[in-house]
């Protein structure tokens, strides 16, 4: 009888474990197809079922980043950057989530992967602090031969579909922040085709993001196959401009050059990928590159007063 | 007397708006198919003056026989007709198909200006867009007609010269229809004189809700007198309830047989200007009291949804249920359109999708 009362007391915890989930519109849906694939860590070892968001997710996706432009471009630079840093806040509540989930996908001991993970919540608040300084840099006040007041102001391009970074060290997470950040840093809304073999931080990214004071539909996340996802982005009319970052598949639609051509037909700005994705050092200092990659310049005449 | 809920495959000439089978969920189609023999059974009452034979001229002779013969309609299942509704629209449309659909949309869209705020020019620039919908693919069709107020009638009927499409006029005090009836007949009229091939008349919610029935009858009969032309001819007229206000789909099914009976040449859902539009379970009930009038008297009265249609999707929705209710006398712009004015434009990216395989965005359609 004892022995019964003592089971019954202290029953084996069953673990709970997570639904991950896209991130769209504010929104955490399963894929449109109800579909999901597994995700393993870097020895083979299961981790999670990851979403396999399809063609018609990622076209969600851009409707709602479309719908948030308008809001998120006419914030102004401050109060964008007051955001960020409230992302970096929420960031940090979460590290040692983030640093396991890196760990499993790169297959780095819980230090190294601990310091990618703060690395990336630093990378925030540095482009948090860009948001009021980049017109500095990207604008200017021109010498014009006449009595006008000539102005360069830089303008977010719009709707930027992202292939996240899928190789080099740090890539999960480090990599991902330091494409999306200076993306939405400088007023734009953001696609982002996570990586398809590690997709877990990406995903969670989304949940941080939802609780920052990010609005819905800025930042979108999909998960699944990139050859699925990236030529959607590339041909699709309403996405503005296109990082390929992570556009390194061998051979198929994913490559970069493909995906380059797709988007010169609908005259998409497109930042190319590295010369070797794989030998990228997530790590290295970011420079402002990116942050400027996705601007557009606007610039008007004003006639000087009497 | 086609039964809802049976696939209708006879049309050998166009494409089929009806998908293959094995496309559609088991489920909901099992639960449409038990609901079906429910919602469709006829409307028409036991009781009806008409029902006997004799047809049904002698239903508005008095207030009191009106109101017997509308209060003797059967009543509507709510979650019969909400289900059916609902499993009609689940099926997936591709291809070929979904080309015929969005065409076949386009064609029967009234391309509707309703604002305050309207302009001569911009009456004449939503013309343009009803003519050559994308400028940018001459085999776009046309829209069915440019729906305005009826002081931008003239203008509309300028812009349209020779191209066949017609333009309706809301009339009788649009939207509220408060107005006593020499101020909405004069208003037709005028929209009348001006040009209007349609007429689109609102009924007083008021009166038919507090059960004057014979003052609604007698005044759409009036507007309906109003209609006509010098030469004889009359323009066609749609009559709206405004469903959103009715309450309930009893309500709906009396206006649909109340503005029948008067003699309608349409029935439209809605205003646009109300929180509650046009929507699919009081649409399908309309269309079956059209079939069911159909039946009853050999009259073909036609059927406009109106307000809060704005994508490509919903759009087929109400085509698939035209097609399952109705069949193929009804899928024309003769006999059924779309109230709308955003949903072109959500057809016109659809299209463009198809033919060249490019997701389409806002900045490559016209804006209105």
């Amino acid at each position: 009888m004892s022995d019964l009362s003592t089971r019954l007391d202290t029953p084996a915890r069953i673990q709970v474990f997570k639904t991950y989930k896209l991130y769209v519109g504010g929104k955490f849906p399963r894929s449109e197809s109800g579909r999901v694939y597994e995700v393993t860590d870097a020895k083979g070892q299961w981790l999670a079922n990851a979403p396999l968001g399809t063609r018609k997710d990622t076209r969600d996706a851009v409707l709602a980043a479309r719908a948030a432009v308008k809001g998120w471009s006419g914030t102004t630079a401050y109060n964008r950057g007051q955001v960020l840093y409230r992302v970096a806040e929420m960031l940090q509540g979460r590290r040692e989530q983030f640093a396991a989930e890196v760990a499993a996908a790169e297959g780095l001991g819980g230090k190294k992967a601990g310091a990618l993970v703060d690395q990336a919540i630093d990378r925030w608040v540095w482009y948090a602090g860009w948001t009021d300084k980049v017109a500095q840099i990207a604008g200017a006040a021109n010498p014009v031969a006449g009595p006008f007041f000539n102005l360069s102001v830089p303008e977010p391009t719009g709707v930027v579909g992202i292939v996240a970074p899928q190789t080099g060290y740090g890539h999960s997470f480090l990599g991902l922040v330091s494409v999306l950040a200076p993306v939405i840093a400088t007023g734009n809304t953001a696609v982002v085709a996570a990586a398809a073999d590690a997709p877990l931080p990406a995903l969670s990214l989304g949940e941080v993001l939802a609780t920052s004071d990010v609005p819905g539909g800025v930042v979108n996340v999909i998960s699944g196959r990139t050859a699925d996802i990236a030529p959607t982005l590339a041909s699709h009319q309403d996405v503005n401009a296109l990082d390929l970052t992570g556009a390194i598949a061998a051979d198929g639609p994913g490559t970069a050059t493909a995906l380059e051509e797709l988007a010169a037909d609908t005259l998409k700005r497109v930042l190319r990928p590295a010369v070797d994705p794989a030998a990228q050092d997530w790590t290295n200092a970011p420079g402002t590159d990116r942050l400027l990659s996705f601007l557009e310049t606007k610039t008007v005449w004003h006639p000087m007063g009497q | 007397m086609k039964r809802a809920g049976h696939v209708t495959a006879h049309r050998h000439t166009t494409p089929q708006i009806s998908v293959p089978h094995r496309n559609r969920p088991h489920l909901p189609i099992g639960y449409a198919r038990r609901y079906a023999a429910l919602v469709t059974m006829s409307t028409l009452a036991a009781n009806a003056p008409g029902a006997a034979g004799g047809g049904l001229k002698d239903v508005a002779a008095s207030e009191a026989s009106l109101r017997r013969f509308l209060h003797g309609l059967p009543g509507v299942d709510q979650v019969g007709l909400e289900a059916r509704a609902a499993a009609l629209g689940t099926r997936s449309i591709k291809t070929t198909a979904k080309a015929y659909a969005i065409d076949l949309a386009i064609s029967m869209i009234d391309l509707t200006t309703l604002e305050g705020a309207d302009t001569v020019g911009k009456v004449r620039a939503l013309c343009t867009k009803g003519r050559n919908p994308d400028p940018s693919d001459p085999t776009a069709p046309r829209v069915a007609a440019i729906c305005v107020y009826p002081d931008m009638v003239a203008t509309a009927k300028e812009a349209l010269k020779g191209t066949g499409i017609q333009v309706a006029s809301v009339a009788t005090a649009f939207p509220a229809g408060r107005a006593a009836l020499p101020v909405k007949l004069a208003d037709t009229a005028d929209a009348v004189a001006a040009g209007a091939d349609e007429i689109d008349m609102v009924i007083d919610r008021g009166a038919f809700l507090s059960g004057r029935y014979l003052d609604v009858f007698n005044e759409i009969t009036a507007v309906k007198e109003a209609c006509k032309r010098p030469d004889g001819t009359s323009a066609h007229l749609k009559v709206i309830f405004e469903t959103g206000e009715l309450q309930t789909y009893d309500n709906v099914r009396r206006a649909s047989w109340l503005a029948m009976l008067a003699g309608a040449d349409f029935i439209k859902t809605s205003t646009g200007k109300v929180a509650v539009n046009a929507t699919p379970p009081v649409t399908l009930l309309m269309l079956e009291a059209v079939r069911d009038f159909r039946a009853q008297t050999g009259v073909q009265v036609g059927v406009k949804p109106a307000g809060g249609i704005r994508t490509t999707k919903d759009a087929m929705k109400y085509l698939v249920m035209v097609n399952e209710t109705l069949g193929d006398d009804w899928l024309t712009p003769h006999w059924f359109r779309f109230g709308a004015s955003s949903l072109l434009n959500d057809l016109l990216m659809q299209r463009q999708k198809l033919t060249t395989g490019r997701y389409s965005g806002p900045d490559y359609v016209t804006v209105d």
